[in-house]
Parts: C-alpha cells; sequence; structure tokens
C-alpha cells in the first residue's frame, strides 16, 4: 500500500473520531501552540529592544554618566547598598565632564521625577518631569511639531519654558493651540514653547506624557536635590567616538572623586548594551524555561497518542485480520497506524500553529507585550509534530504488523 | 480415489489446483500438544465445488487455515497452484493470500466504516493496483454479485445475504486460485443461504474452484464433493451429484 493511501486512510479514521482524535492530540496541540507563542514573544521582544527599547531610553552611540546603573537586572543586596553610598552626579561634575570632553560630542544634563502638571483646571497627574540641557533634544531625537525647544541661552538664564510631549499637550490643550499658553508644573508658571512628535508605546507606557524644562530653571527643585543631575547624556557620531568619550569622562570623575588606581569607579557609564544585557538575561530564562514546557507537553502528548494507537490497535485487531487475510503484509500494517498516528499528531501540530498564531496576535494586540511570529517555529512545530507521532506511533504500529492472522480475526 | 498417488519430491499435475501430503498441524497448548491435523492428503483439481465437513474438533478450521495459508504446517507439503507454500513464511504468504485465495467468512469481515466498493478494492489496494483500476474492477466484481445499485452502501445498510455478496466479490476481484469459504451461511437464515448457495453455484458454474468448510449437511448438499474429518484425519472423501 502506497504511502499516501496509508495517509487518506488515516484522515478518514480521524474524521471518524473528530473528538476523540482532538483529546489525543490535546498535548502536541499545547506544547505546539506554547512554542509558537512563546517564540513570537521572544522575538518579538528581541526586535523591539534592539529597534526601539534601547534606542528610546538610552540610544545610538549615546552613554549616559549617571551613579549607579539605571536599568538593572537582578542585583544582589549588598551591590544595591554599595551603590546607595555613591556619591551624587553634581551640577559642578556635570560641568566639568562637558567641559572637559575634547571629542566631537553633544551633552546634555538630565533629571527626572514625576509630578503634576495643570492648565485651566485641567489636571495630569503622574506626568514624566524632566529637567535637560538645550541638547537633549538632538542626543534623543525628539522632533518639535509645534513652537520650537528651549536654546542654551535660556539654559544657562534658568527660564521657566517648557517643552511637553504629544499626549499631554492633547489632554490639557484638547484642540488649543498649546505654544504660548502658561502651564503649572507643580504649582509653578511655565510658558509653553514647544511640542514634540508623538513617540508611541513602549510597554503600554505612554512616551507622550512628559514635560522638559531646562535642567536651571525651578523644575530642579521637583526633580532633584539642589544642585546635582540624574545623569549626563554624551552622543557621539560613532562607536570609536564614544569609546574614547567614555574614557575621558571616567578619567574626569576618577579625578574628582580623587580615586585612587587600585579603587574601583563610583560612578556609572551606561549605554544601550547594559538595557540589552538586561534584556538577554530575560531572554535566557524564557529560552531556558521556554524548551523545558515545550519538551514537557511533547513528551505528554506522545504518550497520550501512543495509548491512543495502541487502544485503537486493540479495537481494530479483527480489522487487522481481515487486511492481513486479503494480503496486506507487515509493513503495509506497519505504515498503516504510522501514518495514522504520525497525521494525527501532524493534524494536533497545524492545529497548534494555528492556534499558537492567533495567540499572538491577541497577546499584540491586547497586551503591552510585543509578539512577532517567527517562520522558523513553524516548521520546528511541524516536523516535533510528526516526529512525535511516528515516535509514539512506532511501538503501537509494530504490535498491530506483528499479530497473527488466525488470532486476530477470532477475536470479537 | 482417482487421483495420481503423491510422493514426497513429486510436483503435482497441472490442474490439481490444491494438493495436501501428510499435512500435520500442532499446537502447544500448555504442556500439553493439540495434534489438530494428524496427516491429511486431500487434491483438489480446478473447477471442482468441495465441501469439507467434520464435527468441532476434528480439524476443519485447522485445515481451513492451512489452505487459506494464514497458518503453516508442522509438518508435511501444502501445494498451491503449482507453488509449494508450506514453507513459506508471513509475507510471503501474505502475498500468496492475496493472489490465490478469496475468502468468504460466516462473520462477513468487511470493514465496518468503508462502503462496500471500498471493502471490494481492498484486496486490490494490497496488490499495488491503481486507484482508478481498483474502482473499476471493484465494481465490475459487485456486478457479478448483483449488488452494482449497492456500491457505495456501508456494512450497516445492507441485509445480511447482501453483506455476503459484498464478502464474496471482495474474494473475487483478484481472481484467485481458489474461493474458500468457512461457515459461508452461518449468520444467515435458510432463504438467504439459498440465495448465497445459488451464487456459488453460478461462480462454479462460470470455473471458481470452490472450497467451503460447514458443518451443516443441507449446505455441503451443494458440492459435489464432500470431504469429511474426523481427528485430524480424512474420515471419507465422496463425489455426490451436485
Amino acid at each position: 500500500m502506497p504511502f499516501y493511501e496509508a495517509i487518506i486512510l488515516a484522515l478518514q479514521t480521524i474524521r471518524a473520531q473528530k473528538l476523540k482524535s482532538f483529546f489525543s492530540v490535546i498535548g502536541v496541540f499545547i506544547g505546539v501552540t506554547f512554542l509558537i507563542a512563546a517564540v513570537s514573544i521572544v522575538n518579538g521582544m528581541n526586535s523591539y529592544m534592539t529597534d526601539k527599547f534601547a534606542g528610546t531610553i538610552i540610544g545610538v552611540n549615546t552613554f549616559q554618566l549617571r551613579n549607579r546603573p539605571n536599568v538593572n537586572f537582578n542585583v544582589p543586596d549588598s551591590v544595591w547598598r554599595a551603590w546607595r553610598r555613591r556619591p551624587r552626579i553634581t551640577f559642578d561634575d556635570a560641568d566639568a565632564v562637558t567641559k572637559g570632553l575634547t571629542v566631537p560630542v553633544l551633552t546634555a544634563w538630565y533629571s527626572e521625577d514625576q509630578g503634576t502638571v495643570e492648565y485651566g483646571g485641567r489636571v495630569a497627574k503622574s506626568v514624566d518631569l524632566q529637567g535637560a540641557g538645550a541638547d537633549y533634544f538632538a542626543i534623543k531625537n525628539l522632533n518639535i511639531v509645534d513652537g520650537r525647544p528651549f536654546t542654551a541661552q535660556e539654559v544657562k538664564a534658568a527660564v521657566p519654558v517648557v517643552v511637553m510631549g504629544w499626549d499631554l499637550a492633547d489632554k490639557l490643550f484638547v484642540g488649543q493651540e498649546p505654544v504660548g499658553k502658561t502651564v503649572r508644573i507643580q504649582g509653578l508658571p511655565y510658558t509653553v514653547i514647544g511640542v514634540v512628535e508623538q513617540q508611541g508605546n513602549l510597554f503600554g507606557m505612554s512616551l507622550d506624557k512628559f514635560v522638559v524644562a531646562p535642567a536651571t530653571s525651578p523644575i530642579q527643585r521637583d526633580v532633584n536635590p539642589p544642585r546635582v543631575v540624574d545623569a549626563v547624556m554624551v552622543k557621539s557620531k560613532s562607536v570609536p567616538e564614544m569609546n574614547e568619550a567614555m574614557d575621558q569622562v571616567e578619567g574626569i570623575m576618577r579625578a574628582r572623586h580623587h580615586l585612587r588606581p587600585t579603587q574601583d569607579d563610583n560612578f556609572t557609564l551606561e549605554t544601550s548594551a547594559a538595557v540589552l544585557d538586561f534584556w538577554s538575561g530575560i531572554n535566557k530564562i524564557m529560552l531556558a524555561v521556554g524548551p523545558g514546557i515545550v519538551g514537557v507537553s511533547l513528551v505528554v502528548g506522545g504518550i497520550v497518542i501512543m495509548n491512543i494507537m495502541l487502544m485503537a490497535v486493540a479495537e481494530r485487531t479483527r480489522e487487522i485480520g481481515v487486511r492481513k487475510s486479503l494480503g496486506a503484509r507487515r509493513q503495509d500494517i506497519l505504515r498503516q497506524f504510522l501514518a495514522e498516528s504520525a497525521t494525527l499528531a501532524l493534524a494536533g501540530a497545524i492545529l497548534g500553529i494555528v492556534s499558537g498564531i492567533l495567540l499572538s496576535f491577541i497577546l499584540n494586540a491586547a497586551t503591552p507585550l510585543p509578539a512577532a511570529v517567527a517562520p522558523w517555529s513553524v516548521g520546528v512545530g511541524v516536523i516535533l509534530g510528526a516526529g512525535v507521532g511516528i515516535v509514539a506511533g512506532v511501538y503501537p504500529a509494530s504490535r498491530a504488523a506483528r499479530l497473527d492472522p488466525i488470532t486476530a480475526l477470532r477475536q470479537e | 480415489m482417482t487421483h495420481q498417488e503423491f510422493i514426497t519430491g513429486d510436483t503435482p499435475l497441472p490442474d490439481i489446483v490444491i494438493l495436501t501430503h501428510k499435512l500435520a498441524r500442532e499446537y502447544e497448548m500448555g504442556t500439553e500438544t493439540v495434534r489438530a491435523l494428524r496427516g491429511v492428503s486431500i487434491q483438489i483439481r480446478r473447477n471442482e465445488y468441495v465441501a469439507v465437513m467434520g464435527p468441532s474438533g476434528s480439524g476443519k478450521s485447522t485445515l481451513m487455515n492451512l489452505i487459506g495459508c494464514l497458518d503453516t504446517p508442522s509438518s508435511g507439503e501444502y501445494w498451491l497452484n503449482g507453488q509449494k507454500v508450506s514453507d513459506l513464511q508471513d509475507d510471503d504468504l501474505a502475498r500468496i493470500r492475496n493472489k490465490e485465495i478469496g475468502f468468504v467468512f460466516q462473520t462477513f469481515n468487511l470493514l465496518p466504516r468503508a462502503d462496500a466498493l471500498h471493502n471490494v478494492e481492498l484486496p486490490l489496494v494490497y496488490a499495488g493496483m491503481r486507484s482508478a483500476e481498483r474502482k473499476k474492477r471493484a465494481a465490475e466484481a459487485l456486478g457479478r454479485v448483483g449488488l452494482a445499485d449497492r456500491m457505495h452502501h456501508r456494512p450497516n445498510e445492507l441485509s445480511g445475504g447482501q453483506r455476503q455478496r459484498v464478502a464474496i466479490a471482495r474474494a473475487l476481484v483478484n481472481n484467485p486460485s481458489i474461493l474458500l469459504a468457512d461457515e459461508p451461511t452461518g449468520n444467515l437464515d435458510s432463504a438467504t443461504s439459498n440465495e448465497i448457495m445459488g451464487v456459488f453455484k453460478d461462480l462454479h458454474k462460470q470455473g471458481q474452484t470452490v472450497v467451503m468448510v460447514t458443518h451443516e449437511p443441507d449446505i455441503a448438499a451443494n458440492a459435489e464433493r464432500v470431504v469429511t474429518l474426523r481427528d485430524g484425519l480424512v474420515h471419507s472423501d465422496q463425489k455426490q451429484a451436485a
């Protein structure tokens, strides 16, 4: 009997017993669904992290001087305590760094906290309040779509002007022109001079709910202790220049903190690589746990299929006897049952692929988790499904093939 | 007996379809050895219609299994259509069953989920025939047993007599050397039994060799020769007017 006939026969058997067939492949179904969905999430997160997240938080060819890392993952308590004892970055430090750098770079002071912004009776809470230098907009690639950014002179003169994010402007001004209006940030008045182009979401958080004022303006009282900044941002044109700038900043800061050669840095230079390290930590866990869950469901699925096939062989002993009496050879019977279990498992895998893809779309649409189906995972799903079916089918099928026709025919 | 005496080392005459020579079959049942057949020598010519009779335990089922190539003898020879098959194993026997033997069982043994046409097609599937040719031959075979209009009925949509006709069509579809029937009327009422016997008679007239195992004298009366077994040996072998 040719193989395609065995497959047609298998499809007929599956069609005759839809519900039973579905339950027998539920393990494979769940395993493959999980495989596709988990890989989609990891895959989606990967491209998200490398393309967007790292760039958004820190920026390309950019590093930040901080007293301790902003992005961290799985840090022991002792390290935390050491970090908290570190001196903060002061205005003087920031100044010295800005002036000491000989590599062509853009630098900006930066501090942030959360606070309230009011305009004409409307109140926006938990707004990201940022104090920054004039080059901040260039470093973060923020486009001003309405008005203008603040200038270095305004920063120097500590003028209370503010540039705000799209969503916040939309919320406070509802169709009115924001530029020229006066908003109150934590109670103090600022003149709106610009609105930044819409940035979108990151893990479900709006990136457009912020205000940026000159770091020297009164906002400094809201975002930091006096004369202290969260970070100094430094953006260079290329990776080698960034590395050179990092060396210079390290030298300047070590000198300012009077560190001896044997002492470690008590400040941090954070690049987007740090963000990606953070991500690869999470990624590693998912990649370690994922195959485990997929493997367990597939093994369970395989055992279920093996049982179902053993039952099928027992139930259809007489059919096997009839087929043998009509001239079926061992390999014909073997092939019939192998094809049946492989087709069964493959059908389960295909269902799993469909539901995995649907699940990724739903996750993508309904949750902040970015998910993108990886084409290779579909191939792996198909191969795993068919493989489980064949492995699980070998024993039942060979039992069927070895049946003695006389005994088989005699069975009621 | 009109047959020539057979000696080990001979080959059967060309018109002998079935030849058994001192055919014996023993089973181990726990510590006991059951000697189901103790040396049966029979010869059946092409186009004979033979009934094998005997009380239960006489060895007729064992003989039928051996003739049907479902089993191998403990000793002795079995020649089927000029080929010595008593030494063959498993897959070779499957090929012989497929080509040379058409089984008709007491319980019909049709596949319940397949329609009549597909049931009849089965031997051709295992013969490796292509689908279109198979369907044509299966339809012809169903026509021969008068079921041309029932091709797409499943067994549970057919009467007992019709099911047995499907089984006969299945047995004939490969043009086997022998039609081997095991109590073919055992599950049928007498009217239907007569109908099936009519089919057998027609097939015999058309040149088919028929071997039928039965314990009913009425049914055996349809055959032109009756072989009676007792205690694993041939007790009588008589020609009769069919």
